[in-house]
């Protein structure tokens, strides 16, 4: 359990807190009794804290710089009324409250929590449910975004919001956040500089984790599981993508990774696992892949269109139904040094590298892509003759793509 | 015993046998002849079941055996070929038709009598013609039915074992049974039955004793008796 | 008419047919055959779940092909013995379900044996493989049971030995391969058509593919799902099509044997 602990984290920095500065205390039975009069009443840096109890506000505008802690999650509960939380200063700290009932709109993006314009910030430890926008940072630079919970229960798109949002933010660190059934788990615009490590975004609406022109961004240690759609990274640039898990994201338009437009990144040590497509690719370039693994995936990796100097080393490809798909003739790609489980050569100089070169592309691939009911026949004797006779002479399978050090064994 | 009426069977679009009528009843041993094509064996496969009749009524032990069964029971049949499961023994094979007919049977005294006692173990496949003839043999006269059929018995045997087949038919006679006996030996033929029932063109042409048929030719032998039966239609 | 009656008489048959099936040379090698292909896939490799795609590709293939010879064998080479036991007090059907029933079991305990014993010995209780393996191993049961009844239909309707073993091989070759090129030819031919129940149609007439299908359920569920129709999702994504493949499958195996029974009752031995 998080809780005991959490629990004398939270009795510790109060304690601490209470040393140097006394703290503005708001409870039921207090003199204060809501958080809004508190924000008010306080002098900058001041602490206030919230005890244990449901608070009904929203709207509650923090502009000074101010230190929020709830003491044993108390619940602040908007009611639906609109946005709850407004941070318009910098150095600001909200730490340890359960908040409830945003209220959804089809016109204002109403969020649990709102930055705008400021830095320094700290969001950590708050429990979102019942939300619209959980987290939304509005050109917000250099804050974090640390251990909360934001369970969404979103059922369509039009009517619902994403867990945490980045909207010009730069220089942000989101880290060991929990989201669930938001629309999209975390989502970035024009963001950059942002770390977006170990964090666990499944069963959202749409992508677990969604990039729009942010740059220089990375992103490491995540779990995505079972997204409407998996993660999306498009129109950006020099992203780092580590040691990711893209896990079961099913579906006719669902994969582990979308990558539209992306130049420059690197993709390493990643696993993508039963997706309907492990990575999605459509016109990206000079990216290097490395030492991933594309497990039991329908398609390992699916490219689209035109994908130049791209790299695919040391990764392994176990048990795709299709380990690489294209839809052209053309490949200007390198496919070099992976593990491939379907290949069936053999290794006569014992140098752990196969003496055949091993065709990814199969002509099966290209017939489901023009006639999708033809999975049907997947793995059937017509189908591995077909694909037999296309090895020995490609005829509309790129005849360049070709693994020429197929390893035999695994990348550990 | 056996009560035939009218009986018909085309195969495809061959008759084979048009409106036979045969009633046998009394003990005795029968010899169905006829030339290649008269229906001897659609006969026999008839009253066995084994082949299904167009039209036509048969009765075995006055029970009619359409859709039936559980009259087989009451006969005991040699088919012509005697071919069993390769891989069974003899022994097992004997042990395997007594379970299957679940009746009381003698056949050790059968064994002995065609000294198939080495063989019990043997797998069937490897037994010789004439050995595999004894098991069918075997197979055929342990059990106590009232009514035989062999379809061509003494194919493949030795002297002394066809001396022994002889003895088992007249012993069965005696014995009061209905036995219905097909062969090409007319040596055999004449030594072994009483009434010759002689099919011509899937029909009865003669039925009586063997004098009966030498009288009715003129002839002084059977074998000639037979071959003046078959060529007078032809020229009548 | 009860065609699928059970009564001693064919226990009896059944178990001699048995005794006959699995004491020949021939059960042995397919046994064995499968033993070791069960331990080099298994111990060479050290790969459940590569071992279980190739046992995939050889269950579909093999086994029906398998199937088919040994039953269109076994019933021409048991015709005598099927006359003998004509003339039995034995109800026509029990022969000939009992042979049949004897040929299949053989058939599906050397399969079973023979991949389940280097399966056991590898620890695949232990394995999550389990599920998928058992899946393989029904589905190769029942392509044997088909395709033997399929044999002793194809046996019992031509008289011509030549002929008929001619025509059971056929019948595997149309239903291994030729049935899966007609079927894509028509996709990409009728492709701007909604081709889906088609396919699944298609799918479903044909033992091969319907065992395939079931395979594909466990093993490529992801890919299946990639598949944008309403009916296909139905299909894939629920219990519908284990439940649905399953129910064809036994009617695959259940109206030939009832032919089976009804033209054997009608023949002329």
């Amino acid at each position: 359990m998080q809780y005991p602990k959490l629990f004398i984290f939270v009795l510790v920095l109060f304690t601490t807190v209470e040393l140097w500065a006394k703290p503005i205390v708001v409870c039921e039975s207090c003199v204060v009794k809501s958080i809004s009069e508190a924000v008010a009443l306080a002098i900058d840096f001041d602490t206030l804290l919230v005890k244990k109890g449901t608070y009904k506000e929203y709207n509650i505008l923090i502009d000074k710089p101010l230190t929020l802690i709830g003491e044993n999650y108390p619940i602040i509960d908007g009611e639906d009324q609109g946005e709850i939380i407004r941070i318009v200063s910098d150095n600001v700290t909200v730490d340890g409250f359960f908040i409830v009932n945003v209220g959804t709109s089809y016109t204002t993006d109403y969020a649990a929590i709102r930055v705008v314009k400021s830095k320094n910030f700290l969001i950590q430890n708050i429990v979102l449910e019942k939300l619209f926008f959980g987290i939304y940072l509005e050109k917000s630079n250099h804050g974090k975004v640390y251990h909360n919970k934001i369970i969404g229960d979103a059922i369509d798109e039009y009517n619902s919001g994403n867990g945490i949002q980045l909207w010009y933010s730069d220089h942000v660190e989101v880290s060991q956040n929990i989201v669930q059934g938001a629309r999209d788990g975390i989502y970035l615009e024009f963001s950059d500089n942002i770390t977006i490590h170990n964090n666990k975004s499944t069963n959202n609406l749409r992508y677990g984790l969604h990039f729009m022109f942010s740059d220089d961004d990375v992103y490491t240690d995540n779990i995505f599981e079972n997204n409407g759609a998996g993660v999306a990274v498009m129109f950006s640039k020099r992203i780092k993508m580590k040691g990711n898990t893209f896990r079961k994201n099913w579906g006719p338009a669902a994969f582990g990774m979308l990558l539209k437009e992306i130049n420059d990144a690197e993709i390493s040590g990643n696993t993508f696992e039963e997706n309907t497509i492990g990575i999605h690719i459509e016109g990206s370039n000079r990216i290097e892949y490395k030492a991933n693994n594309f497990v039991k995936n329908g398609w390992g990796i699916k490219v689209l269109g035109a994908c130049y100097a791209n790299t695919f080393r040391a990764n392994n490809f176990l048990y795709n139904s299709f380990d690489i798909s294209y839809n052209s003739k053309l490949n200007d790609n390198v496919f070099d040094g992976n593990y491939w489980s379907a290949y069936t050569g053999y290794d006569l100089d014992k140098n752990g590298i196969g003496d055949v070169p091993y065709r990814p592309v199969k002509l099966f691939s290209y017939i489901v892509n023009q006639t999708p009911e033809a999975i049907v026949l997947l793995r059937s004797l017509f189908m591995d003759i077909i694909d037999f006779s296309e090895k020995v002479s490609p005829v509309f399978t790129p005849d360049n793509l070709l693994d020429t050090n197929p390893l035999m064994t695994k990348v550990q | 015993m056996i009560h035939i009426e009218g009986l018909h069977k085309k195969f495809g679009k061959n008759p084979v046998l048009s409106g036979l009528d045969l009633t046998i009843n009394k003990e005795g041993v029968f010899a169905v002849l006829g030339p290649n094509g008269s229906g001897k064996t659609t006969l026999i496969k008839s009253i066995l079941g084994m082949v299904v009749p167009d039209k036509g009524t048969i009765s075995v032990q006055g029970e009619p055996i359409k859709k039936n069964w559980k009259y087989r029971k009451e006969i005991d049949y040699l088919p012509q070929i005697a071919n069993f499961p390769g891989n069974l023994k003899v022994r097992e094979l004997i042990r395997m038709i007594k379970d299957l007919r679940q009746s009381p049977s003698d056949e050790d005294r059968l064994i002995a009598l065609f000294k198939l006692e080495p063989f019990l173990d043997k797998k069937l496949s490897t037994l010789s013609g004439g050995t595999k003839q004894k098991v069918n043999i075997v197979l055929a006269f342990m059990f106590d039915s009232p009514l035989l059929i062999l379809d061509e018995p003494t194919t493949g045997l030795d002297p002394a074992s066809l001396i022994h087949l002889k003895e088992l038919i007249r012993e069965q006679r005696e014995m009061k049974k209905t036995i219905l006996i097909t062969s090409h030996i007319m040596q055999f033929v004449a030594e072994v039955s009483d009434v010759i029932v002689y099919l011509l063109e899937g029909n009865i042409y003669f039925k009586g004793s063997i004098e009966a048929l030498k009288t009715k030719t003129g002839q002084t032998d059977l074998e000639h008796a037979i071959a003046a039966i078959a060529t007078r239609p032809s020229h009548a | 008419m009860r065609p699928l009656q059970l009564d001693l008489a064919m226990l009896k048959i059944l178990k001699y047919s048995f005794y006959d099936l699995i004491r020949s040379r021939w059960s042995y090698v397919y046994f064995l055959f499968y033993l070791l292909l069960g331990f080099v896939l298994l111990f060479l490799n050290n790969d459940v779940s590569k071992a279980i795609i190739t046992l995939m590709n050889v269950i579909i293939l093999l086994v029906p092909l398998i199937g088919t010879i040994f039953g269109i064998m076994y019933f021409y080479n048991s015709k005598e013995f099927t006359e003998l036991l004509l003339a039995q007090p034995i109800k026509r059907s029990s022969i000939f379900l009992g042979q049949y029933f004897g040929v299949a079991g053989s058939l599906t305990l050397s399969l079973v044996l023979g991949l389940g014993i280097p399966f056991v010995l590898y620890g695949l209780f232990k394995s999550d493989a389990i599920f998928d393996f058992t899946l393989l191993l029904v589905t190769g049961a029942f392509l044997t049971l088909i395709f033997t009844v399929l044999a002793f239909n194809i046996a019992l309707s031509n008289e011509n030995k030549i002929k008929g073993f001619g025509y059971a091989v056929l019948l595997w070759l149309f239903l291994a391969v030729i049935y899966d090129g007609l079927f894509l030819m028509s996709l990409i031919l009728f492709k701007e058509y909604p081709l889906d129940s088609f396919s699944l149609g298609a799918t479903m007439l044909n033992p091969i593919d319907l065992s395939r299908t079931l395979i594909l359920l466990k093993l490529d569920i992801s890919a299946l799902l990639g598949y944008t129709g309403a009916v296909f999702k139905k299909f894939f994504g629920t219990d519908q099509g284990l439940l649905i493949s399953m129910l064809m499958l036994v009617l695959w195996t259940v109206l030939p044997i009832w032919r089976l029974v009804s033209v054997a009752k009608k023949k002329d031995f």
